[in-house]
């Protein structure tokens, strides 16, 4: 290996960790010079990312299909909801928390069930709990049924007099978003890294001899899905005060489907993945609406249908995401440049790249 | 409660409880056979009963209807397995459910094109709109009654289709072991192709003649969808055995939970929960056996 190689490699840690700082202070000085609705929409990506990097901690890292993920999302965003008095703020060191463990309580509860069964039985019990939750909030007058329900004023974050931000301001609201984003993204990098993400790894390649070498992966798998939960709920909390207004389609599987198409976008078994697919998905769903009308159609009102087939296009030609289409690219070209290695001598390191969960038998 | 009362409800319960047979049968069946997980399975059953609804303003006639609907249903099982389907026998579960969650979006918003997003009503074809007389009071259509029937004579149809007969056979084979039947001679992707577009048609029927009594709105799809998925579950992925008895459990559950509700309608005690007993069911039935009532153990 030549020295320039060994030198590249060596820095290679720092320049990614100085490239990160970067992007979160370009993020942070963003409402400084961004309009409002700028600093919203990049507000709602952020949230977004959290919960598909959540989501991906069961779909990418453990090969749990979740399709109920946004019932604690839901969870969350609708005990704020319903923490918050009529016109009065509830206190956000308090409501963050219960939201959050509410969060982290029903995804215990509905995973206790939903864990025991495998492949396609995970897939249609995860939505048929969290189209339960939908009803229970959709037909009952517990939360404003239908028509959701309002946050008439953003939670207070008084602390001992102290009023650190105001989250009746949307570039606070930002700032919030943000700070929480990063943390949550330490937050699994740490956890990924720990013996506990190790065990979740052996268990989406091989649960039998997970069992068989002696890990309980049922409690793995199981904390695993309450972890997901509770981190779903920050980014439902955050929704709630974002928008001000709760309802049921907060939980609905729509929310759901597209969140895993967000992970699955951008490339599963990553942490940048669903991020960038979260950003993606967002950056489509604001082109197909702004569609202008065509004859006697509504190509706008109707992106329903160009993302239909946008997904239906995905799933058929982009197995491994946006970042998977870009590192085999990459692979491509340097193959082609006769450097840099052409395959990973690692095969567990290509299989987290977006690699397509293996075909039940 | 009375006991004219409750044969209405007993009758009601198996009525619906058949017309979820006749849908998840088609979902069970493409899964077992076919190794798919299609949840655009629910759309089949609203297009089927717009279709229904359109044909009868076209046509005037609610049975020329049917016989049109019913061909149109078959095309287009055959022809979306052989753009799209055919090429998800190879793939992950997950790229399953994606690409037919796609699906669902289209054919929700083409039926909007097409169709408008208003709620629409198919009148019960005059030879069978006539109800039964039990008490003074009470009375049973006959439409319901004829709906079961059809769902029956279609089970057993299927049965036949499946157990005896030398398509059946191959369908069967098939499912074990893809390989050995084409090696001989049989042409696997044919045999697949049809069962498909026989799931398609399945749910497509239930949304026809469902269409009297149900009115035919958007979304009626995804509704049905969850609690066919629910009957999968109970009953054992890939079973029909298991999906008629899951379907009559359903049945009987969901129509009774909402009438006992009116029962003690002075409690009042969150009525509207009545709708998550399906649910409740299948959570117990998870944790007694996860592979449902008839499936096969899987590791």
């Amino acid at each position: 290996m030549t020295h320039a190689h060994a030198s590249r490699r060596a820095s290679a840690p720092a320049l990614r960790f100085l490239l990160q700082v970067l992007l979160i202070a370009a993020l942070a000085s963003l409402p400084w010079f961004a309009e409002k609705y700028y600093v919203q929409f990049v507000a709602r990506i952020m949230i977004m990312g959290i919960l598909a990097m959540s989501l991906d901690l069961l779909l990418g890292y453990t090969g749990l299909v979740s399709f109920g993920h946004a019932a604690f999302y839901g969870v969350a965003a609708y005990v704020l909801a319903m923490l918050t008095p009529a016109y009065q703020a509830a206190g956000f060191w308090t409501s963050f928390p219960i939201a959050v463990i509410g969060a982290a309580t029903s995804a215990l509860i509905i995973g206790f069930f939903v864990v025991r069964t495998h492949g396609i039985y995970f897939i249609m019990v995860t939505l048929a709990f969290a189209q339960m939750l939908f009803f229970l909030f959709h037909d009952t007058r517990l939360a404003g049924g239908n028509d959701g329900i309002y946050i008439d004023v953003r939670p207070d974050a008084r602390i001992l007099g102290w009023k650190p931000f105001n989250l009746e301001r949307y570039d606070h609201v930002y700032l919030l978003v943000l700070v929480l984003f990063v943390l949550v993204w330490l937050f699994l990098r740490v956890l990924l890294r720990s013996r506990f993400g190790h065990v979740l790894a052996g268990i989406r390649v091989n649960e039998h001899r997970m069992r068989s070498l002696g890990f309980e992966t049922f409690r793995y798998k199981l904390a695993c899905f309450t972890i997901a939960g509770a981190l779903a709920g920050i980014a439902g909390y955050l929704s709630a005060v974002q928008f001000g207004v709760v309802n049921p389609e907060f939980m609905g599987w729509h929310q759901s489907a597209a969140v895993m198409m967000m992970v699955i976008l951008g490339g599963m078994g990553t942490l940048a993945g669903p991020v960038l697919g979260a950003a993606a998905w967002m950056l489509l769903e604001l082109g197909f609406q702004s569609l202008p009308v065509a004859g006697s159609i509504d190509l706008g009102k109707h992106w329903q249908l160009w993302m239909g087939g946008f997904i239906v296009l995905t799933a058929l030609l982009l197995p491994s995401g946006l970042l998977g289409a870009w590192s085999s690219l990459a692979r491509q070209v340097s193959a082609r440049r006769g450097a840099g290695p052409q395959t990973t001598a690692n095969p567990m390191a290509s299989a987290g790249k977006g690699r397509p969960l293996d075909r039940q038998p | 409660m009375e006991l004219a009362t409750f044969l209405i409800q007993l009758l009601n319960s198996v009525q619906y409880g058949l017309l979820l047979f006749l849908i998840s049968s088609g979902l069970t069946l493409v899964f077992g056979i076919m190794g798919i997980i299609n949840v655009a399975h629910g759309s089949f059953y609203m297009i089927g009963a717009y279709l229904a609804w359109s044909l009868t303003q076209t046509l005037g006639n609610f049975w020329a209807a049917l016989a049109l609907a019913v061909p149109i249903a078959v095309i287009i099982g055959l022809v979306l397995e052989w753009l799209v389907v055919r090429f998800l026998y190879t793939r992950d579960l997950l790229y399953q459910v994606l690409l037919t969650y796609g699906l669902i979006l289209m054919f929700e918003e083409l039926r909007s094109i097409l169709w408008g997003d208003d709620v629409r009503g198919v009148n019960i074809p005059a030879a069978l709109d006539a109800s039964i007389r039990l008490t003074d009071t009470l009375s049973y259509p006959v439409y319901r009654l004829a709906i079961s029937g059809v769902c029956l004579v279609v089970a057993g149809l299927m049965y036949w289709l499946i157990q005896k007969t030398r398509v059946g056979m191959t369908i069967r084979a098939g499912s074990v072991n893809r390989e050995m039947v084409q090696s001989l001679g049989i042409d696997v992707k044919l045999i697949y192709r049809l069962v498909f577009a026989l799931g398609v048609t399945l749910a497509a029927l239930a949304g026809m003649i469902a269409a009297p009594v149900s009115s035919v709105f958007p979304g009626m799809g995804n509704q049905i969808l969850i609690v066919c998925f629910v009957v999968v579950v109970i009953g054992g992925m890939g079973s029909v055995k298991g999906a008629l008895v899951a379907s009559l459990l359903i049945g009987l559950v969901d129509t009774f939970g909402k009438v006992l509700h009116v029962q003690i309608g002075g409690v009042h005690l969150l009525p509207e929960l009545a709708s998550m007993s399906v649910y409740l069911l299948m959570a117990a039935i998870l944790l007694w056996r996860p592979e449902g009532l008839f499936g096969k153990h899987t590791g």
